[in-house]
Order: C-alpha cells, then sequence, then structure tokens
C-alpha cells in the first residue's frame, strides 16, 4: 500500500511540475499576486480631515490639539467652536473624526486625576475609523509619555503594544494574509484539478481499474498537494520576510505545523469539488465559490468582529480564520504554542470532516 | 466551357513545414483530385493526411508549390473556397450543450444561411441523416455514429462544392459507417469532390480512387484497384487448420517468403514477398487437412506491401513473459449481468464465460451497451443484478483482487501526457505493487521489449501514435496480467501498428492471457476466438466468427464478411423482435 501510494505521489508532483508552464502557473502568479496586494492594495488612511474641538485653554490642550494636527494621517484640521457643530460635520463627511477636549481637560491632567477628551468616529466608513481610531491612539500614547517625561503628575507610561505595528506599515498586515490566501488558493486548484483533469484525459478509469483502492488514490492526491501547497507557502513566507521587509518574531515549526493542518482541511474541500465536476473548468468555477466567501470570512479585509452575528457564527467553520489568526500571532508577536493550539483545534475538526466528506463523495462518485 | 484545371483540385510541388527546423511534414506533392468521386486519403499515422487536408481548406498555407481548389489558389482566395467548402475535422466541433437542431442552427448562422434556405436545408438534412426523430437531443447524448451523420450535416449546412472527411469512420459502427458512406455517395455529383481520409482500408477500397501518403511523400495516386493487382497472385489462405491457428500464423510469418499475414477467422490469410512461391503447408504445421488457397487480393495486402511488409510473428513481449498457469480454465465470467439507469436497462442478463488462452470479442452497434459491461467487468461501474467476476475473484466482494489481475487498456491510451515515457512506465509498475529490484528490471525489460529507449525522456504527449500505442501496451502488461481489457484498442490506427500490435496480443494469448476487447472493426474482430454480438443491451448471438457466418448466410448472401454478417444479424433480430411485438 505504501508503495502504491508513493507511486502515486510521485505521479502527482510530476505531473504538476515537471510541465514548465504547470511550474509557472504555481511561481509567477501567486508572486505577481503578492507583489499587486503588498504595494497597491493598502489600506493607510492618509490625508483624512480632522475636526477639532478645544475647549480648553491650557498648555496641556494646546499640545494635544497640536499634536493631532501635525501627525501625517490628517491632511487638513477644521476648527470648531461649538458642540454643536459636531454632527453637522461629520454627517456632512466634512471629516473622518472630531476631537473633543472638554473645558476641564488641564485642570484634570494637572491634578493628576484622569483627563477625558472624546474621540468621535464617523462609523459609516468602518474600516478608514478603526484605523484613523488606531492612529489617534498612538498619538494619545506618545501624548502620555511625553507629559510623564516631564516628571508630571501620574507619569503612566502607556505600553503600546496593542498594534505590534507601530508604523502602521500596511505591508505588514498584508503579507501575513496572503501567506494564507496564497497556499490557500494553490492548495485548492492543485486537488481541485487533479480528479477532473485525469477525467478530461481518460486517465481516471486506468486508475480506478489498477489494485488502487479510492481511499489511496485521495491519500495519494492530498499527500501531493499538501507538498506543493506546503513549499508554496514557505516560498511566499521567504519572499515576504526578504523581499518585503516584514519581520518573522514567532517560531517557524508552529507556523508550518499549523499550515499543514490548514492545508488538510483546504485539500478535503478541494478533493470534495474535484469529485464533484466533470471538467477542469467546473473545478475551477467550484474552487473559487469555496474561495472568494472563505477569504471574506476570514478576516482580511474586514474584522470578523464588523459582521453580522450569524455571519460570525458561520465564519468559525471557516479554516482561514483560525489560520490567519496564527499566521498574523507568528508573524507579528511570537506568539505562545498554546495560543497556536486554540486556533489550530478546530481547523484539525473541519479538516476531519471536509476529508471524510471527500471521501465519501469520491466513493459514490465512483458508481 | 471552364478549363479543366479550374474544375478540379490540382495540387502542385506542395511542401508544408510546421517550423523552420522541423522536418518537412508534406515533402513534393503533386496530384490533380477530380469531383464527381469520392477519392480517399490514406496513409500510417503522421503520414501528413491531416495536414494535407488542412492545407486544402486554406486554414494553414504551403511553404512550397501551390493548391488550386477549382481555379482558386488557397494563399490568396481563402474566404471565396471557404463558402465552397466543407469540412469535418477528426473531433467535429459539435456543441454537446446544444440540441441536435440548435447545431444545426449555428453552423446555417455561422454560413450566413437565409431564413427559406434554412428550412429547406434542415428539412433536407435531417431526413439525410435520419436525424428526425431526435431533434431536441442534446449533442452529448447522441451516440458515436450519430454523432458523427450530425457532425456532418452541419458541415453540410450549404451544399458544398469540396467535402473533406478527416476521419469520419473512427468510433463508429459498421451499421452507421454503412450509412455515412452512403450519405456521401449520394451527395457527389459531377460538381462535387469529395476526400475521404481513412485509417481503414475496406473504405479506401470503395474509392474510385485513392491517395496514399508515406512520412509526407505521395507514393500512389489511382484508383484502389490499380495498387492492389502488384500484390495479385500473392495472396492465399491457409484453410482447414485443424491446429491453433495463432501459431500458424506465428510460424508463416517466419517463413522467408512470406511477408505479411493476420488471422481471418478460423482460417489464416498470408501475402508472399514478390516473386516467392508458396511455403509447403507442412512448415506452417497447419495440420494434415490444411490446404493454401489462393484468394483476391485486397488493397489492404497491397499497402502493407508498398510499405515494406508487416511485422514479424514472433512478440518479444510474449517470449519475455512466463506462460501463465493460473488454476482456473474460466478467468472471466459474466452472470446475468445487467445494468439499470433508473429507469432504462442499458444491459440486460448477459452470461458469458471466457476461457484461458481465449481472445473474445464484444461486438456492437454504437450505443449497445458493450462499453457498459465492459465496465461493469472491470470494476468501474456497480452492476444492478448479476455478478462478474475475474481471475476467480468476484467484482463485487473483492474488487481490489480482481483488478490486479486484469490489465487495461483504453481507445485513447490512458497515459499521463506530462510524464515522460520512462515515468509513466514507473508509475504503472508502481500501482501494480511491484517495487524493488523487480520493478526496475520489469521497467527495462519493457523498454527493451516495446523498443521505447529512443523516446524513454519524451513526454508522452508528445509521442508519435504508434509508440504511444506501444507504451500503453507495456504499462497494461506491465504485471503481468491474468486477463487483459482491451476497449477499442486500436480504433484510428493505421494497418501496420494495428499488425503489431496484434501479433503482441496474439504471443500473449498464446501464454495463456485471456482477452476481452470491443471493436468496431472486422478484421480485429476476425483475430477473436468467440465473439458476443451486443444489441440494445442483450447478447443476440454468440461464437466463433465463422458460426456466426454460417448463421447469418442466406441465399442472398452464401459467404458473408463479418460485417455483413453483422448487419444481417442485427437486422434478423429486429424482424424477429418486429414480428413478437
Amino acid at each position: 500500500m505504501v508503495n502504491r501510494i508513493l507511486a502515486l505521489l510521485i505521479k502527482e508532483l510530476l505531473a504538476n511540475l515537471r510541465d514548465k508552464r504547470g511550474r509557472l502557473v504555481l511561481i509567477v502568479p501567486p508572486l505577481i499576486q503578492l507583489f499587486i496586494f503588498s504595494f497597491a492594495a493598502t489600506q493607510e488612511v492618509k490625508n483624512q480631515t480632522l475636526a477639532i474641538l478645544n475647549l480648553d485653554r491650557g498648555r496641556p490642550a494646546l499640545t494635544l490639539e497640536r499634536d493631532f494636527a501635525a501627525a501625517a494621517t490628517f491632511g487638513a484640521v477644521l476648527h470648531l467652536q461649538r458642540a454643536e457643530e459636531i454632527p453637522e460635520v461629520i454627517d456632512r463627511q466634512q471629516a473622518i473624526a472630531v476631537l473633543w477636549i472638554p473645558e476641564d481637560f488641564s485642570r484634570e491632567l494637572k491634578r493628576g486625576g484622569t483627563a477625558q477628551a472624546s474621540f468621535i468616529l464617523d462609523g459609516r466608513k468602518t474600516n478608514a475609523a478603526q484605523i484613523v481610531q488606531g492612529y489617534a491612539m498612538r498619538i494619545l500614547d506618545d501624548y502620555r509619555a511625553e507629559w510623564s517625561a516631564q516628571g508630571q503628575a501620574g507619569g503612566v507610561r502607556l505600553e503600546s503594544r496593542n498594534w505590534f505595528n507601530p508604523n502602521l506599515d500596511f505591508r505588514w498586515y498584508t503579507v501575513p494574509s496572503l501567506v494564507c490566501i496564497l497556499t490557500t488558493v494553490v492548495g485548492l486548484l492543485v486537488t481541485g484539478l487533479s480528479v477532473a483533469r485525469e477525467r478530461e484525459m481518460g486517465t481516471f478509469e486506468q486508475l480506478l481499474v489498477s489494485p488502487l483502492q479510492p481511499l489511496e488514490i485521495l491519500i495519494g492526491k492530498a499527500l501531493s498537494a499538501l507538498l506543493i501547497a506546503m513549499v508554496e507557502g514557505a516560498f511566499i513566507v521567504l519572499v515576504g520576510v526578504t523581499v518585503l521587509g516584514v519581520p518573522m518574531n514567532g517560531s517557524l515549526p508552529l507556523l508550518f505545523g499549523g499550515m499543514a493542518v490548514f492545508l488538510l482541511a483546504i485539500i478535503g474541500v478541494g478533493l470534495f469539488v474535484s469529485s464533484l465536476s466533470m471538467t477542469q473548468q467546473q473545478a475551477v468555477l467550484g474552487a473559487f465559490m469555496f474561495l472568494v466567501p472563505a477569504t471574506i470570512l476570514s478576516g482580511f479585509a474586514s474584522p470578523i468582529e464588523n459582521m453580522p452575528h450569524w455571519l460570525q457564527t458561520i465564519s468559525f467553520a471557516n479554516p482561514l480564520r483560525y489560520f490567519m489568526t496564527i499566521v498574523r500571532g507568528i508573524f507579528l508577536k511570537d506568539v505562545t504554542a498554546a495560543v497556536v493550539w486554540a486556533q489550530t483545534w478546530p481547523m484539525a475538526v473541519i479538516a476531519c470532516v471536509t476529508l471524510s466528506l471527500a471521501t465519501w463523495l469520491f466513493k459514490r462518485r465512483m458508481e | 466551357m471552364k478549363a479543366m484545371a479550374d474544375s478540379s483540385l490540382v495540387i502542385e510541388n506542395l511542401s508544408y513545414a510546421y517550423g523552420k527546423t522541423l522536418p518537412l511534414a508534406l515533402d513534393g506533392l503533386s496530384a490533380t483530385i477530380r469531383p464527381g468521386i469520392v477519392t480517399g486519403l490514406v496513409g500510417p499515422d503522421g503520414a501528413g493526411k491531416t495536414t494535407l487536408l488542412r492545407l486544402l481548406t486554406a486554414l494553414l498555407l504551403p511553404t512550397a508549390g501551390s493548391i488550386r481548389v477549382f481555379g482558386l489558389d488557397t494563399r490568396d482566395a481563402a474566404e471565396p473556397l471557404h463558402r465552397i467548402i466543407g469540412y469535418m475535422p477528426q473531433k467535429f466541433g459539435l456543441y454537446d450543450d446544444l440540441s441536435v437542431k440548435q447545431n444545426l442552427r449555428l453552423y446555417a448562422d455561422m454560413q450566413g444561411l437565409s431564413a427559406p434556405e434554412r428550412r429547406l436545408a434542415f428539412a433536407r438534412l435531417l431526413t439525410f441523416t435520419g436525424l428526425e426523430p431526435f431533434q431536441e437531443r442534446l449533442a452529448g447524448r447522441l451516440s458515436g455514429g450519430m454523432k458523427q451523420k450530425l457532425g456532418l450535416a452541419c458541415a453540410l449546412i450549404r451544399k458544398p462544392r469540396l467535402l473533406l472527411l478527416d476521419e469520419p469512420s473512427v468510433g463508429v459502427d459498421p451499421v452507421s459507417r454503412r450509412e455515412l458512406w452512403r450519405m456521401v455517395g449520394e451527395l457527389v455529383d459531377a460538381e462535387t469532390a469529395v476526400i475521404w481520409s481513412t485509417a481503414y482500408l475496406d473504405e479506401a477500397e470503395k474509392c474510385r480512387e485513392v491517395l496514399l501518403l508515406d512520412g509526407g511523400r505521395l507514393i500512389f495516386s489511382g484508383p484502389p484497384g490499380t495498387l492492389t493487382e502488384r500484390v495479385a497472385g500473392r495472396c492465399f489462405q491457409v484453410r482447414g487448420i485443424s491446429g491453433n491457428r495463432r501459431r500458424v500464423l506465428a510460424r508463416a510469418l517466419q517463413q522467408p517468403e512470406v511477408q505479411d499475414g493476420i488471422v481471418q477467422g478460423r482460417d489464416v490469410r498470408i501475402v508472399l514477398r514478390s516473386g516467392q512461391a508458396p511455403p509447403a503447408p507442412m512448415c506452417l504445421d497447419a495440420g494434415e487437412s490444411s490446404w493454401l488457397e489462393p484468394v483476391a487480393p485486397r488493397f489492404e495486402d497491397a499497402y502493407v506491401d508498398v510499405l515494406g511488409g508487416g511485422p514479424g510473428g514472433i512478440s518479444a513481449l510474449a517470449s519475455a513473459m512466463a506462460p501463465w498457469a493460473g488454476e482456473r480454465e474460466v478467468t472471466v465470467e459474466a452472470a446475468g449481468l445487467t445494468k439499470r439507469f433508473g429507469d432504462f436497462t442499458a444491459v440486460s442478463e448477459i452470461d458469458f464465460s471466457i476461457r484461458r488462452g481465449e481472445i473474445f470479442g464484444l461486438l456492437g452497434p454504437n450505443g449497445a451497451g458493450k462499453s457498459t459491461i465492459f465496465k461493469m467487468l472491470c470494476g468501474l461501474l456497480r452492476p444492478s443484478a448479476g455478478s462478474g467476476r475475474v481471475g476467480g475473484f468476484d467484482l463485487r466482494s473483492s474488487p481490489s483482487q480482481a483488478r490486479s489481475c486484469l490489465g487495461y487498456m483504453a481507445q485513447k491510451f490512458s497515459l499521463y501526457s506530462d510524464l515522460s515515457t520512462r515515468q509513466n512506465l514507473e508509475f504503472f509498475s508502481g500501482i501494480y505493487g511491484l517495487s524493488g529490484a523487480r520493478r526496475k528490471e520489469t521497467v527495462a525489460r519493457m523498454i527493451d521489449i516495446f523498443g521505447l529507449r529512443p523516446q524513454l525522456q519524451a513526454s508522452a504527449k508528445d509521442l508519435p501514435l504508434g509508440f504511444k500505442q506501444r507504451l500503453a501496451l507495456a504499462c497494461a502488461v506491465m504485471h503481468e496480467p491474468a486477463v487483459l481489457f482491451l476497449d477499442e484498442p486500436t480504433s484510428g490506427v493505421d494497418p501496420l501498428t494495428r499488425r503489431e500490435f496484434w501479433t503482441h496480443i496474439n504471443g500473449l494469448v498464446e501464454r495463456g492471457v485471456t482477452v476481452l476487447v470491443t471493436t468496431h472493426f472486422m478484421d480485429e474482430a476476425e483475430y477473436c476466438d468467440r465473439i458476443g454480438l451486443i444489441y440494445r443491451g442483450r447478447m443476440i448471438a454468440s461464437g466463433p466468427p465463422d458460426e456466426l457466418k454460417i448463421q447469418a448466410a442466406s441465399a442472398a448472401l452464401p459467404d458473408p464478411t463479418l460485417e455483413e454478417t453483422f448487419i444481417a444479424l442485427l437486422r434478423q433480430w429486429d424482424e424477429g423482435e418486429g414480428a413478437k411485438a
């Protein structure tokens, strides 16, 4: 049995890699996507207008106002006079956010108490607003640091750990996501096309009349896809770290362990699609029917927390969601094995389900 | 009055190369093709038949020389030419998801037919092809024969002056083949020229004129009878064979005076080398009562003669294989085999058994249920009722064991096209559980036996057809199977390659291998020990080819050929059923 699977595995690898075109398809399009996404699909927010309503004439308040006005994020600053103006500014989209410094801001701060300022965001632009909020938090952090450095009361220095992307370099966020998405695409297409291609070429029947059991055929196809997609994933990680300069803070064994489990779940989906399709064309369409919703529900483009509840529930069945968390965690912070495990076991469950479904369908379709 | 040159096709010094560095696909061809007749285009695979047809349609332009079709040069009159040409390529561009009528409509639109013209053309073509009752059926669900007829109908939407048919009869059963031939025959009038390319020489023999290509050169043009004359007096049939006729053939082919030979039912047909006397029946060891009877030469004999004779009689493959000594006498068995798809019964209660060392042929029109039976017996389909056994293993209870004793070769040569010759061999040896030294040794032996060494690194997709066939056979027999399943194994393959193939099969059968073969071609069926004729899902006749011939013989047809037998038996059955109804 091991011999037969090995023969099949070698055949699958050769069928995918022997042809020059086949090799190019696996290398060039992912690279192009990697570069296009990293450079073009930036979600950085620049040149936004900030409205400031400063009711406090104290020095601390003026410093805060100055710090915000000087941030690169805000191209223009709109000074307001009265609180009544705020709704209109947001309503007419004259500013993405309003910084509202109340009259007692400086006084509270000097007293060593908690000074409060409000930051009102245009919630309709969900993503931009969240990013702006991130910028605002950072400005505020710097401000606080400066304040305590002057030996003033309180002197709390806030650890600016929550963003792990101090320059908010969007590439740091995109590249790990692309590692997830591109390995998904490769794993899905390699398996999705493999059975359909054999059906089209007429070699499938030849396989079925050999002593190979259906399960052996599936194992051979799954393993070869796993290998190809892992290598592809490693390649993208390498390009991301060396060429695009994204830091790799965590453990590589954890990353690739998670990737293997994730890919098994994806390969199950791919084999399922493949058993269902008669032609490669159908297989590609089927693969994309999974790929697009899975990407959107992964938290790549917009945070899962912003989705309606029922969609959030559905996203628990999406292996990409967990893998995205793992990859980002390992790339940008050195997450522990326990954290990775918490994301890995759901993927293992999903892999069991998709692989069993694929096996069941594959056997059924042979009739 | 038009000049002669304007009323026919004139090919002058035509050469064509697919690339500057590639060898010429056609080399200095000159010929004239007359209207009013069907001209056959024959030659081994890769001789340049399809290239010539594509040059005639102006899809390719000559590298040197010229083609004038009814006075139009293909170089500068492609457009007016396309209006008078009907072309049916090997894979006609039918849309599987469109119905018969929608396909016709599409081609009518492409030809720009007006509404009244269209009504006339559809009525004419639907009656002509007998597709009238199937107008609404999707083209993808038509049988092979009906597909070809629809393809022909689409090529004939606007009655062409030049009709080019590229192997229209591949994969088509004898009944549909005759109909295609009749249809084309009816079409030909003094104005129309037809070129029919084929790998089947009984068809070529029916053409008024033939062009024979080999390696891009024209080696004969003229009436087939002229070529056939060169082997006159050299064709004999060994009759009254009491021993094994396959051994007689092998021995005959070893005689220096014998150039070519095939099994023909119970007899062996041989062609002598020029100027040689026939061998003594003694040397053939065909039994005391055997005798040599001179027979009329056929076009195929002459064809093989021109191309330098057939392969020898000894199969290196068979010699290298140990005799297969199973315990069981019966190696393939079908008992009450039935397959239903919904309420349609595709195959109904088929019973037969094949003994060790026997060749059993499944014959029948397209869509009769042959492939369904075949698929059930190799475990690709689960029977609705009844059972199948291969090598003593029930396909239902122990499919894997049953499969490990069968070798399978399909018409499309299911090789992995992106893998090299060697990689294909290694893969198939691997999945049949060969490993280590035995695997290496087997692969090496196959390379030697089938002469695959020159193309070891080439991808399977780039191999010439004959090579592909050898490789496919090598992959199918590498694990020394007890049973060989062949599904239209030589469909569309030229006679020389076919002979080589059957030499191997005969050799294997002599070693005790059992063969089940489906085929549409009667010369292939003649090799069978027994034939099962499948029609409408039932086996309507079975027995040795010669017995079937006797069964079908009538006053009008005292000595039917196997093809005539086939058609007569189907008709008899139809009449019998009709009487019952």
